[in-house]
């Protein structure tokens, strides 16, 4: 019980910066043409930001079941190396079954605050973690769709840059510190354009052109400026 | 947009769901070992800056009523996140830039 309460304590300033990127994915998403309890239900089951934003546009676009699950493969492969890191990270007192409960709370936020625990953490304190940022997003998706309802299309079109703005606050601090990342960011920004504007490319669908570009780009990437260990 | 049916969104929010979740839940209760492939651990660094990026450009410039306010907005947050600010000033300002862009838009038009 007390790792459940330092669980919760840790996890509510990630709750909170959820609050406002949950609220903007739901004004993005019903945006889109995507009903409220939709983008509810989404948030409530993905608890991703990247891979709903690019879900919905997919779905938005009519794309194929295949196309779905293609994109949120490619957007989040990167929990895949952090649920391995997680692995090693756990009490030696977490059962196999409660795997499979910690796994569904592994965002980049919440993977960043257990890692950096000094000591392995119990089953309870990543339950903990987990609970308010859950609820914060799915209530912000509900606040942010609802939003749409209500507010007056000046502000809606103003709200609509927010999710966006949000993803360059992410990338471009990074590419600042490694030429490598803004190097791999002017690919995929090269790419996406190209997608997007040249004949024929513009042909193929939203959920690919992020697939193909994302996966050019980091390939590139790592071929040129591997990682050091 | 065409109308979309209720069945084919469950279905696909059913995919997302599973698929998201099998990402992160495979990892967790199967492998052991660690990933020492250079190139597949540069890939997986690199991967979200790569996704994120190609998701933001170019569809910021169509997310709001104008490509100009769109641009506006693009700008925005990009001086802002050079200057150092966290995910939601950035956001804000961009927020913030657009309302103002449109609003001028509309006074001059």
């Amino acid at each position: 019980m007390r790792d459940y309460q330092q669980g919760l304590r840790d996890g509510l300033a990630i709750g909170l910066g959820y609050l406002s990127v949950s609220f903007a994915f739901g004004v993005t998403a019903v945006h889109a043409g995507i009903p409220l309890w939709a983008a509810v239900l989404i948030s409530m089951t993905n608890l991703t930001s990247a891979g709903q934003l690019a879900g919905v546009s997919v779905i938005a676009a009519c794309g194929s079941v295949l196309e779905v699950a293609l994109t949120q493969v490619v957007i989040n492969l990167r929990y895949a190396l952090m649920s391995l890191s997680l692995s090693q990270k756990l009490d030696s007192s977490v059962t196999g079954p409660q795997r499979y409960a910690i796994a569904f709370g592994n965002t980049d936020e919440i993977f960043a605050v257990a890692s950096s625990r000094p000591k392995p953490f119990t089953a309870s304190y990543f339950y903990g973690l987990m609970t308010l940022p859950w609820v914060c997003w799915s209530g912000g998706t509900l606040l942010g769709a609802a939003a749409d309802k209500i507010l007056p299309g000046s502000i809606l079109s103003a709200l609509g840059v927010a999710i966006y703005g949000m993803l360059i606050a992410v990338v471009l601090p990074a590419a600042k510190k490694s030429g490598a990342v803004a190097f791999v960011a002017l690919v995929a920004v090269a790419l996406s354009c190209a997608f997007h504007w040249l004949p024929g490319l513009s042909q193929v669908s939203g959920g690919f052109t992020i697939i193909i570009c994302g996966v050019v780009a980091a390939a590139v990437g790592a071929l040129l400026h591997p990682v050091e260990d | 947009m065409e109308k979309m049916s209720t069945l084919r969104l469950i279905v696909s929010i059913a995919v997302m769901a599973l698929t998201t979740y099998a990402i992160r839940m495979l990892p967790l209760t199967l492998m052991k070992k660690k990933i020492t492939n250079r190139f597949l651990r540069s890939f997986l660094y690199y991967i979200p800056y790569a996704v994120l990026t190609a998701m933001v450009f170019p569809a910021i410039l169509s997310s709001t009523a104008s490509l100009i306010s769109g641009i506006v907005g693009c700008a925005a947050a990009v001086i802002a996140a050079l200057a150092g600010l966290q995910l939601l000033p950035v956001a804000l300002i961009a927020c913030g830039s657009v309302y103002v862009a449109e609003l001028l838009l509309r006074l001059l038009s």
